[in-house]
């Protein structure tokens, strides 16, 4: 091979590598330009996506509240349960893996069913329950054979628990699954970070009405993940604070015995202090089970609650609005003397009768009560004196006394969905009803709401709260059922104070006159029988309200359909000088309320005050009637 | 006999480093210990297998070393026509893997021709305008492009755009550096500009998706653009002083893709920062200009082509693949020079310094 040397060939070559070497200059400014693009000026930027990358906040859960009653019996506390739980993120083919886990443990269509339903909601690095509540058996099973599902484990969780069962359902409420509405009310109040990792919500109840309590504040894990989402190291770890305790006014005690009065009826019981307006009981029969909902019903199980004639899935004592019945009359008499429109010792003479136009009002009592005086109306439940009094109070006048005992209001009571009711006035036709016929209201009207019947619609709280307020002479209290909330980390009681909403404006002479003439109602009228033999002085009022109007026919319960009977209702509260307890007892499609009502109170009353436990539900007392003389 | 012994093994060790250009020994060592500190972080399981890759190359760079020119001039056709052969098989007959045919399996090894043509491009050329040397004419040229142009079609129908384009640059450099004039490389840049929108039909899809995926990659964070996204994240979170070695969580935890091979730089510059990047860049930048020294002083045509372009080779790499990790050029599939994990583009590297030391050599013999 030759060499050869040619100047002007070499010189084109020297000033082409120059070229090139200018070239390579050039590129690598532009590249250290770039690095000083990265990693000065945007390294902030950078640095936190590197740091978002590799650190994921892993919510801790906190244990939700206990709620316990006065006593501090636990009503709804949480347990540990072992759970199968998937993280989708180390798995390549969920299906594949659900498929095989089958085979080990057992797995419903509805299990998967909700689990995808979870996955779809889930954020990343999540693990996922598809099965709860695994059996010892089913636990251990799966251990021996988790080599084989990498991304699966057993972890143990806290469950929401209502150890009595069915028991206070629709006071205690229960908790499910968040849903979309939950979520409304978790961003209302800014609350989605201290929700993330938790599962539930109170649905219905105190769990409800309390759930900002109950749910206490979540914790938070840092944990450094790889790439594949593996949690590498815990980096710090901020402990999840429980919920706060709830400890009720109620009294379970009383609460299973009033229950337990109703035997298989339906109906609602309403038992409150009336020096605090605490509540001691809230029954709403018939109940349910609350533990079927915490892990999401079945839908066999709630098909049978929705669906059931018996709705027991309505709250009675706050959403059932019924007429008041003879218990209106002592309201009734109180509106009388506060507008002096009678006297106690004013008497009206009763034909059986009573006739407004062209209209006949009948009394129950065939021939009538003869003379009647306040004392008489109420302890004989004299129907003709008070469409009188009704006729001369005029239907406002009426309205507004019995507005100021909360009747056709909201009570306030710490359970969410109360219902009004219906207080009739002139002025509540007129925003009733459409045509300008109807909104008139009618002098013949009033008549019956006189008893309690016709337009008047209560809910059993408000009764219960009419008769405490009444029993602790005018003054009117919330109801409520939470006496304390403490603070679970410096067990600090936050208390509801019993704060007196008003004081009704009355003359104490005119309350001692009506609670006089309910004390009669239990010693020798309608409650006597009922209450024979009490060791303590009680004060009641019996009521009946009309389901189906007989037109003037005889009414005979035992020849009318169950659904058709008239409600039972009583008040009452003892002991008369001194109450303790106050309630209001509705027994639905139970006939009269001596017969009905009256018994379920005497066994409240006798375990509240003396400790005496009934052996059986209260007994429907066949003999008992609304008037003594049948 | 007592200084014997010494002495025996002085002129043995004498024999063994004179083919050796020390200063560009030493700075391939020192890339070679960056490049086993960095594998000690992004995959210290590999240090072993990596350390006798670089012995082999380095065996091999000797032997190339040792060679003369002539002797390399020599080999040149007869390697590229292995070379075409060979991918002519791999056409045939090659083994598919991840959806290209680049591998051909010889029965008692596979080797990548492709690889080969690295090397024996800018041989031949070299070769081939060493022959024109006295009368050099634009129909030289055209003959050179066409003998460019069959290996660079050849590895694009794999397809493999990446290795084609080095193939193809390492080619031009030759041509580049041969003289041909500023026209007609004017002429070509804008054929080659006309022509893009053409060529880009002939692209297969993933190709243009990275290309697309360079102009926005966080168009698609979780696909596409994840390499680009995740690389550039770990660069920039880098910073001025770096992490620390082991200490790169992008690196650590995986969110580097590939990073032991095509993406080590990303590793590096977390860890090390814009000191730790310039440091590197500088080392190259004394490997190119050493590299141009050698060029500039060879005596032959044969032995400045080839040294102008196997510098401009090793620059290629070093800017694409730097350029790539960072963002600014799209992703194609080119090793860090001698610090990516990697046997066969190590050798082939090492055969480049090889011819460098070899070029130099002889400059230094005509001189004696």
């Amino acid at each position: 091979m030759k060499i050869t040397h040619d100047d002007n060939a070499l010189g084109k070559f020297h000033s082409r590598l120059a070229v090139a070497g200018g070239f390579v200059l050039l590129c690598f400014v532009l590249l250290v330009l770039r690095f000083a693009w990265l990693q000065i000026i945007q390294y902030g930027y950078y640095q936190t996506r590197a740091e978002d990358n590799r650190i994921s906040l892993v919510p801790i859960t906190p244990s939700r509240g206990l709620i316990v009653d006065r006593n501090n019996l636990q009503l709804a506390n949480n347990y540990s349960a072992y759970t199968l739980e998937i993280t989708p993120a180390q798995i390549d083919h969920l299906e594949r893996t659900i498929d095989d886990l089958a085979t080990v443990i057992d797995i419903q269509p509805k299990d998967r069913k909700r689990f995808k339903k979870l996955l779809e909601e889930s954020k990343n690095f999540e693990s996922l329950p598809i099965r709860s509540r695994l059996t010892d058996e089913e636990v251990a099973k799966f251990v021996a054979q988790r080599y084989r599902f990498p991304g699966v484990d057993v972890k143990a969780r806290l469950f929401r628990h209502y150890p009595k069962g069915a028991f206070a359902s629709s006071t205690l409420g229960y908790i499910g699954r968040i849903t979309d509405r939950d979520l409304d009310k978790i961003e209302a109040i800014d609350q989605e970070a201290n929700y993330r990792g938790t599962d539930h919500f109170g649905k219905t109840g105190l769990e409800q009405h309390y759930e900002f309590e109950l749910h206490g504040t979540t914790g938070f894990e840092q944990v450094e993940v790889d790439a594949g989402g593996r949690a590498v190291r815990t980096l710090a770890r901020t402990a999840p604070v429980p919920g706060n305790n709830l400890t009720l006014t109620l009294d379970a005690e009383l609460q299973s015995i009033a229950e337990q009065a109703f035997g298989d009826r339906k109906g609602a019981l309403v038992a409150i202090e009336p020096s605090t307006g605490g509540v001691l009981a809230l029954v709403s029969m018939p109940n349910y089970d609350p533990n079927l909902f915490v892990d999401g019903i079945d839908t066999q199980s709630w098909k049978v609650l929705n669906e059931s004639a018996d709705k027991p899935m309505v709250n009675r004592a706050l959403n059932g609005a019924y007429p008041p019945g003879s218990t209106f009359k002592p309201f009734m008499a109180l509106a009388a003397l506060a507008y002096g429109k009678r006297t106690p010792h004013q008497t009206i003479f009763d034909p059986g009768f009573y006739t407004f136009g062209n209209h006949t009002f009948r009394d129950d009592k065939k021939g009538g009560h003869g003379t009647v005086d306040m004392y008489k109306s109420i302890v004989e439940s004299c129907d003709t004196y008070y469409y009188m009094l009704a006729n001369d109070l005029g239907i406002d006048n009426i309205a507004r006394f019995m507005a100021e005992f909360g009747f056709g209001n909201f009570t306030g009571i710490d359970i969410e969905g109360e219902s009004k009711g219906i207080l009739p006035s002139t002025d509540w036709k007129r925003k009733r009803f459409k045509s300008p016929a109807q909104q008139k209201w009618y002098a013949g009207e009033t008549i019956s709401v006189g008893i309690g019947q016709g337009y008047n619609a209560y809910t059993p709280i408000q009764l219960a709260q009419a008769v405490a307020t009444l029993a602790h002479n005018g003054t009117m209290f919330r109801p409520h059922l939470v006496k304390f909330i403490t603070d679970s980390r410096t067990g600090v009681r936050k208390l509801i104070e019993p704060q007196p909403l008003k004081k009704i404006d009355l003359n104490p002479e005119h309350i001692e006159v009506i609670k006089q003439a309910m004390i009669g109602v239990n010693k020798e009228g309608t409650g006597a029988r009922a209450f024979a033999g009490a060791e303590y002085v009680s004060a009641g009022k019996t009521g009946t309200a009309q389901v189906f109007s007989l037109k003037g026919a005889d009414y005979k319960h035992h020849s009318i359909k169950q659904e058709l009977r008239d409600h039972a209702l009583f008040i009452a509260f003892a002991p008369a000088n001194a109450p303790k307890i106050a309630l209001a007892v509705l027994v639905e499609n139970g006939g009269f309320g001596a017969q009905a009502a009256a018994p379920i109170a005497r066994q409240i009353f006798d375990y509240y005050l003396l400790g005496k436990r009934p052996k059986a539900p209260a007994a429907v007392d066949e003999a008992a009637v609304e008037r003594d003389d049948e | 006999m007592k200084r014997a012994f010494p002495l025996v093994v002085r002129a043995w060790w004498q024999r063994l480093i004179s083919p050796l250009d020390l200063p560009l020994l030493g700075i391939c060592g020192l890339l070679l210990l960056l490049a086993v500190g960095v594998m000690g972080s992004a995959s210290p399981e590999r240090i072993g297998s990596q350390l006798t890759n670089m012995a082999l190359a380095l065996v091999i760079m000797r032997v190339v070393a040792g060679l003369s020119p002539q002797r390399l001039a020599s080999v040149a056709v007869p390697v590229y026509l292995v070379g075409i052969g060979l991918l002519i098989g791999v056409a045939l007959f090659g083994d598919i893997s991840k959806g290209a045919r680049r591998w051909l399996n010889l029965g008692f090894m596979r080797v990548q021709p492709s690889e080969i043509m690295k090397i024996a491009m800018p041989l031949l050329l070299a070769w081939f305008f060493h022959q024109r040397t006295t009368r050099l004419r634009l129909v030289d040229f055209f003959i050179a492009a066409l003998l460019l142009l069959v290996p660079v079609g050849l590895i694009m129908r794999q397809p493999d755009l990446g290795t084609a384009l080095l193939v193809l640059a390492a080619g031009f450099y030759v041509i580049f550096f041969a003289g041909l004039s500023w026209k007609i490389l004017a002429g070509m840049a804008l054929t080659a500009l006309a022509a893009a929108p053409v060529a880009w039909s002939f692209l297969h899809d993933y190709q243009r998706n990275r290309i697309l995926t360079l102009l926005d990659p966080e168009k698609d964070p979780l696909g596409k653009g994840f390499h680009i996204i995740q690389s550039t994240i770990a660069i920039g979170s880098g910073g001025i002083f770096g992490k620390g070695w082991r200490e790169g969580t992008q690196a650590q935890l995986e969110f580097i893709p590939e990073h032991h091979t095509d993406f080590i730089f990303a590793v590096f510059a977390e860890e090390f920062g814009l000191v730790g990047n310039v440091v590197l860049l500088t080392l190259y930048g004394m490997l190119i200009g050493r590299g141009f020294v050698i060029a500039a002083q060879a005596t032959s045509l044969f032995g400045r082509l080839l040294a102008g372009s196997i510098t401009m080779i090793f620059f290629t790499y070093a800017f694409v693949n730097i350029g790539m990790v960072s963002g600014l050029l799209p992703v194609v599939g080119v090793p860090l020079p001698l610090v990516s994990y990697g046997g066969t583009s190590l050798v082939t590297l090492f055969i480049g310094i090889g011819m460098l030391m070899s070029i130099h050599k002889s400059r230094m013999l005509v001189q004696k």
